[in-house]
């Protein structure tokens, strides 16, 4: 029962309760939050050059936001119950508050802004195609067939207005992920105020680079030119927004070691054995450090098309890799220590257990898979639509 | 099946057994306890514990404690001179079965700790619950409606004392309810009443004629993690300063 235990453990801490799939929870819903803040950067702040991932963005925010409830569900002791949060909700828990912080993005943000943006393009959709996928669109319409330009204008304002309102609710969904770890007092490796401006950066950061990726991989698998002026603007947003994150994450460990109060010791220790790899190498080294020089990089130097597309494709891929390893930190190294600061404990992933490897492996793989099903539902290249709207048009 | 009255005559009264056996074992009711007249708290006298163990083995006999969890533990903790931050800290299996001895020649101090949940006046785990499911009863237990529970581990996380696990059958919460069973039928706790020290206490800070209050006045006691600021209600007297 003790394996794995140095020092002295309360015995009931001996077990970790919170698995690879908690590490997920806030990981995913970091994706949803930043991918959001960059789309609104073209709606909200006007950064033409980003717009051609635009609608890219809105989708991968629905797809991981879908699946976002998983990993938590997944993990509790009587799933059956999980929605006695919204129906019986305790108002002083920060847990049973996010329930409602998820459907308020959900259903009054991002769907509606999904909606509003594709209107025009589901009703000329409805109208062209044939089979079951005529029956979708039509049932997407929602009974809104009126694409006139006023109706259009309308559809723009109300939009702008939900962007508006959305980059807000980005904020608070992924600060809140913040204060359900930042506001436990009795564990001072999560207790911070700065834990959920630091979600909130770290969740830029990661939405930005996977929204970056996708765009990037998708013009290749379509055969299509990357638009670099787009994808420079968007590693110049990512490198800005790292910065700061990076910033505010070492004022934090800046902050602890200056202070070195009676649990500096224990968390010290922890960060150099049992986190050294998740936290120092691949937290710190790879998935910020190394990230932040190549952007840099490609700030500084003028450097060919070719090197660029490499840069921030490495980039990218390192910066995920980060920033799931700051959730694994954050979340399993929450859990290593006694809150007696005398001893650690170990974590064991389950292969395939209901929250084991194969099942964090399946839902890290299932947005994109959602995801590749909306882009066939609603195509986000706005020139596919507007091809068939001259045919639509003929037909008619 | 064909039942002689021979048969008959073993089987009933054998029948009235079980079934006297099933009504013991479902909880009375306690028409005469007032909830609001009382507010439970626990004595600890460092100086008395001499680590048996009796009381960790009587909380998982009355209590169904699963193994390797634990409402109540014993912890020993050996401090050497003036090193407090380090003592040096064990509880082998809970203490259940007492502890290994000490070398003669030690010149450290070697003292028992009984742990449980220090039902908290303002406790961090009812305040996360995500549907209330643990919550402060009226007279100041803490205690967990597991057919509510959703074993989501957030008030496991948010206890400072580690005084909470995840029933590994049943899926859901479970810590100390201070045998809320048999205090509200005027018993005391099944560990109290197997401390052969007496160094376990009950008390009902409501009870003005409990001795409890004259033993606070003329004694120093203190409770764990004070800065943690709960409303801890697990009093503990002769606290050495190196305890967590």
């Amino acid at each position: 029962m003790t394996t794995g235990v140095e020092g002295y453990m309360y015995p009931n801490e001996i077990t970790l309760y919170w698995s690879v799939l908690i590490v997920l929870y806030p990981y995913i819903t970091g994706l949803v939050a930043g991918a959001f803040i960059l789309a609104s950067l073209e709606r909200v702040f006007r950064v033409d050059a980003v717009k051609p991932t635009y609608r890219l963005a809105l989708l991968t925010a629905l797809a991981f936001l879908l699946v976002a409830p998983l990993p938590l569900q997944l993990h509790l002791g009587h799933p059956e119950r999980s929605l006695e949060m919204y129906f019986t909700p305790h108002r002083t828990s920060a847990m049973a508050m996010f329930g409602f912080v998820y459907l308020w993005y959900l259903m009054a943000v991002l769907t509606v802004e999904i909606w509003l943006d594709y209107r025009r393009d589901i009703v000329v959709m409805a109208q062209s195609s044939s089979g079951l996928k005529r029956w979708i669109y039509r049932v997407l319409t929602l009974g809104s067939n009126n694409i006139n330009e006023r109706a259009l204008a309308i559809d723009e304002r109300v939009g702008w207005l939900i962007t508006l309102i959305g980059i807000p609710s980005a904020f608070l969904l992924h600060g809140y992920v913040g204060f359900i770890f930042g506001s436990i007092k009795a564990n001072p490796w999560w207790s911070s105020p700065l834990m959920p401006v630091v979600f909130i950066f770290s969740a830029m950061v990661s939405g930005i680079a996977a929204v970056m990726l996708l765009y990037m991989l998708i013009m290749r698998l379509r055969r299509e030119k990357i638009d670099m002026l787009c994808v420079d603007t968007i590693a110049r947003y990512l490198f800005y927004i790292f910065i700061v994150d990076f910033s505010l994450e070492m004022l934090d460990l800046v902050h602890r070691i200056y202070e070195a109060d009676e649990s500096f010791r224990t968390l010290n220790f922890m960060v150099h054995t049992k986190l050294y790899f998740s936290q120092i190498v691949l937290q710190i080294f790879v998935g910020t450090l190394t990230p932040i020089l190549l952007l840099a990089l490609t700030q500084v130097l003028k450097l060919p098309e070719i090197a660029r597309k490499r840069i921030y494709t490495v980039a990218g891929c390192l910066t995920l890799i980060g920033i799931f390893a700051m959730r694994w930190n954050v979340v399993i190294g929450g859990q290593l220590f006694s809150k007696s600061f005398l001893g650690y404990t170990t974590y064991k992933m389950a292969l395939a257990t209901r929250e084991g490897l194969l099942m964090s492996i399946a839902l890290t793989l299932l947005p994109l898979f959602i995801l590749w099903v909306l882009v066939k539902l609603l195509p986000p290249w706005p020139e596919k639509v507007q091809a068939e709207i001259p045919a639509t048009t003929a037909a008619n | 099946m064909n039942i002689t009255r021979r048969q008959m005559l073993i089987l009933l009264p054998a029948a009235a057994v079980a079934w006297e056996s099933v009504l013991a074992g479902t909880p009375e009711s306690s028409p005469n306890y007032k909830m609001t007249e009382h507010w439970w708290s626990m004595l600890i006298d460092i100086s008395k514990c001499i680590g048996c163990g009796n009381c960790v083995r009587a909380c998982q006999a009355e209590n169904d404690v699963p193994d390797g969890f634990f409402r109540t533990w014993v912890e020993r903790y050996h401090v050497t001179d003036w090193h407090l931050e380090n003592p040096e800290v064990i509880s082998p299996d809970g203490g259940k079965k007492g502890f290994p001895s000490v070398a003669a020649d030690d010149n450290g101090k070697y003292f028992f700790v009984p742990k449980l949940c220090n039902q908290c006046a303002d406790s961090p785990c009812t305040q996360v619950c995500p549907v209330g499911a643990t919550f402060i009863s009226p007279d100041g237990v803490v205690l967990v409606d597991q057919k509510y529970c959703l074993g989501c581990a957030y008030c496991v996380q948010a206890c400072p004392y580690g005084c909470r696990y995840i029933h590994p059958q049943k899926k859901v919460a479970d810590k100390c309810t201070l045998c809320y069973h048999r205090i509200t039928k005027g018993l005391t706790t099944a560990c109290c009443e197997a401390c052969p020290t007496g160094a376990r206490q009950l008390a009902d800070l409501k009870n003005p004629k409990d001795p409890i209050h004259e033993f606070l006045r003329t004694h120093d006691v203190q409770i764990l993690k004070p800065q943690m600021a709960t409303g801890a209600k697990v009093f503990y007297n002769d606290l050495d300063g190196s305890v967590r």
